[in-house]
């Protein structure tokens, strides 16, 4: 079942090559088309079943792999699941051993915990899809960035993408980071400094603590979602000052010598971390964004799923099996 | 502080062990920190004591004679922090299997924790814990009662009954001693009793929520970071108060080079300050918990590079004072979680010598004589304990040592209950092959091919 394109899991970016994550934004470019048709379905992962295992709460993300799952014909179930921490815990380990036992293909997981996509990897012979966990990786959604970012600029390479907020707690940041450095971009974050991760620098990107310095330095703004409970942990201290100084608004825009491309992962908080006219403004390509997702994740689970890269442009005619 | 029979050792056994052969350990190289001694020698002992210590003895009427040439003779290892389980988890460690583990990894003596469940914050707790040690007889086992009642950090425990029933210390080891006030009095009452204060050094609204070192590593992880200064905040208060009180204030499991110097400086000052540090947090740092390896998950967490070099720093300069293995046994289930689920600890008395022989003694940052002490003398300094030497007349606490045996270590071959090491397949040179307390074997593999 395993190809060696990709291998076994998708866990994160960070043990990902350039040629790899090439190969999925390239296969992602056919399986664009067919979310175009009348008829939006392949038969590339006719028989495979599935299942989306969401301990944390999702709309976009889960819409996003059910609808990629079920365009590549797949039979998929969707299980959610909530409880304290060390319940899931528990129910991980348990998890993993039944759905093992029900003999299943793959498993696109969410948790709250980091390393648990890696946990559920090591432990079943499935193949597993992160879809986010805890603080440490979104490769999905990084990925779905990153053929945002080269289809409206062309490239990746030489472009200095800036990601915004709360990059402490983001997922998104440290996948978008591992990703953009190996397609050759330069990266900033920026962020009130207590929402920044020790050591962030060692990456190898640019740490900016003013957004406006960002903002002149940065192509393309990828806003990070504030989560309010932040404010109450006491790492800001109101979501009123965040936004007069954190904000992407159209003024700082404005004095940009250039127009920036605006991404965001979502769901946003309008007025926030970014303003409204920003969100739904002519550079921004948050939309674009969603579209990709479902893409990059058909493109992820016919690689997983022993999909051969060269055929990923037949398979969506429809011609060729899996 | 003195005798064993405080401590509650008479037992009806007594009249058949007096009757016991005296027992010739003969030909081994006997490493005495103590002395200053190292060097090829008899070790006699007679009437659960070490009697006579001498390049070539007789061997007396009916005596049984070992011989331990190529071996290491040494006073038994004393290890002042350990997590027994008992009462309260059983399934992960008894006082039986936690103290053959330890006869098992050369260790005659051992503190073990109060955070059981009840918690040891009473005289009959302590009580039932030396009665455990004395029914399993294997390694010794000195309590160390709770500084506060049930570990709340809010009223003190009976200090004075709890040493009258054996306890050695006190400590709320496990939970972090959040009140300086309560800090200022235990250190007080307890001079009383010339008993230490042990504390675990953790500032708990630096730490919370974290799981692992805060640095680069917990960055890539995604996982919430403890800082060094959690730790150095609260050794400084310590130190500070130790100053204060007079009191003896004994410092667990020192894990970053910002400890060592306040620890340092408070020592040249004057205060009652002593310091332990664990095998783990010398030779291992924060890249351990790549892939979540949850082995690799306790508290304080593994550090970085710098950290270990101040600390094998400072064990030899002897600003640290002893090794402690802070074993801390938990159910395999209960590991095999996500990280930020899984609890803190690991096991270590089984590999502690093993690994310290191999990381700092093999690794030329100690001499044997050097580790010894601080596995033994030093500890028993630390806490005011017997033992520790080859003296004439000391109690018969012995270990001998193969220090060229190669082993991988391999959990499931452990005494202990439990498998939660981040050693685990790790080739280590150096192990105990008979370890004899109060004049007993109670570990002995010595003539077992390796």
């Amino acid at each position: 079942m395993t190809t060696p394109a990709l291998g076994k899991d998708l866990v994160g970016l960070e043990h990902l090559t350039a040629e790899q994550i090439l190969l999925v934004l390239d296969t992602a470019e056919p399986f664009k088309e067919v979310s175009e048709r009348p008829i939006k379905k392949v038969p590339a992962l006719r028989g495979k079943t599935i299942v989306n295992l969401f301990f944390e709460a999702s709309t976009r993300t889960r819409i996003s792999f059910e609808f990629a799952e079920k365009r590549l014909s797949a039979d998929t179930v969707n299980v959610t699941s909530t409880g304290s921490s060390v319940q899931k815990g528990e129910t991980l380990v348990d998890t993993a051993k039944n759905l093992e036992a029900m003999r299943i293909d793959m498993v696109v997981i969410r948790h709250g915990a980091s390393g648990a996509a890696q946990f559920l990897g090591d432990r079943i012979r499935s193949n597993v899809i992160n879809a986010g966990d805890g603080k440490h990786e979104h490769p999905t959604q990084a990925l779905l960035d990153l053929l945002t970012i080269r289809d409206r600029h062309g490239k990746i390479a030489g472009l200095k993408v800036c990601l915004v907020g709360d990059v402490l707690h983001s997922r998104v940041a440290r996948s978008n980071v591992w990703g953009l450095l190996k397609l050759g971009a330069e990266v900033g974050v920026c962020g009130p400094r207590s929402l920044m991760p020790r050591g962030i620098e060692e990456l190898g990107v640019r740490a900016f603590g003013r957004v406006e310095e960002a903002i002149e330095w940065a192509d393309v703004l990828n806003v990070l979602r504030l989560q309010l409970e932040r404010m109450e942990m006491g790492f800001i201290p109101s979501l009123r000052e965040y936004y007069r100084v954190f904000g992407v608004t159209v003024e700082r825009l404005a004095r940009a010598s250039r127009p920036l491309t605006i991404m965001h992962p979502g769901p946003m908080n309008r007025g926030v971390e970014i303003d409204s006219r920003v969100a739904d403004g002519p550079h921004s390509v948050i939309l674009d964004q969603v579209t990709n997702g479902v893409a990059v994740r058909m493109a992820v689970l016919y690689l997983l799923a022993g999909g051969k890269p060269e055929l990923a442009d037949a398979a969506k005619r429809g011609g060729a099996d899996a | 502080m003195s005798g064993e029979g405080r401590r509650g050792e008479a037992s009806r056994n007594d009249v058949e062990e007096m009757r016991e052969a005296p027992l010739l350990l003969r030909g081994g190289r006997v490493i005495d920190p103590r002395r200053g001694m190292d060097q090829t020698a008899d070790v006699l002992i007679q009437d659960r004591r070490v009697s006579a210590v001498a390049p070539t003895l007789g061997t007396p009427d009916g005596a049984r004679v070992r011989d331990v040439r190529g071996k290491v003779v040494v006073p038994g290892l004393i290890d002042v922090h350990v997590h027994l389980r008992e009462p309260g988890n059983e399934d992960e460690e008894t006082i039986a299997t936690g103290a053959r583990a330890a006869a098992a990894g050369g260790f005659t003596a051992v503190c073990a924790m109060p955070n059981t469940d009840p918690v040891t914050d009473n005289q009959a707790a302590v009580g039932f814990i030396v009665r455990q040690s004395l029914r399993a007889g294997f390694a010794r086992v000195y309590p160390v009662g709770a500084i506060s009642l049930g570990q709340k950090g809010d009223r003190l425990a009976e200090f004075g009954e709890m040493v009258g029933a054996g306890a050695v210390a006190v400590s709320d080891d496990g939970r972090p001693v959040a009140s300086s006030h309560l800090m200022r009095t235990a250190l007080e009452y307890a001079r009383s009793f010339d008993i230490p204060v042990a504390d675990h050094c953790e500032d708990p609204t630096l730490s919370a929520g974290g799981a692992m070192h805060e640095g680069l590593v917990a960055t890539r992880l995604g996982l919430k970071g403890i800082p060094a200064a959690a730790e150095e905040i609260m050794v400084a208060r310590d130190c500070l108060l130790a100053e204060l009180t007079g009191g003896h204030v004994h410092l667990c499991h020192i894990s970053a080079r910002g400890s060592v110097e306040l620890i340092r400086r408070a020592k040249e000052r004057g205060a009652r300050v002593s310091a332990e540090v664990t095998p783990h947090h010398l030779t291992l740092t924060d890249l351990a918990c790549e892939r979540f390896d949850t082995n690799a998950k306790m508290n304080p967490p593994l550090r970085e590079a710098p950290d270990i070099a101040a600390l094998r720093a400072a064990l030899k300069e002897g600003v640290l004072d002893c090794i402690a293995s802070d074993h801390a046994p938990h159910a395999y289930d209960e590991k095999e979680a996500a990280f930020d689920d899984a609890p803190f600890g690991v096991v270590g008395l089984e590999t502690a010598f093993a690994v310290a022989h191999t990381e700092l003694v093999q690794g030329g940052v100690l001499s044997l004589p050097q580790l010894i002490e601080r596995m033994s003398a030093g500890a028993a300094r630390a806490f005011n304990l017997p033992g520790g030497t080859l003296d004439p007349g000391a109690p018969a606490d012995v270990a001998v040592l193969d220090v060229t045996a190669r082993w991988t270590v391999d959990p499931a071959s452990f005494h202990s209950k439990s498998r939660n090491t981040p050693f685990g397949g790790r080739e280590l040179i150096g192990r105990a092959v008979l370890t004899i307390v109060n004049g007993r074997a109670v570990h002995d593999v010595l003539e077992l091919p390796d």
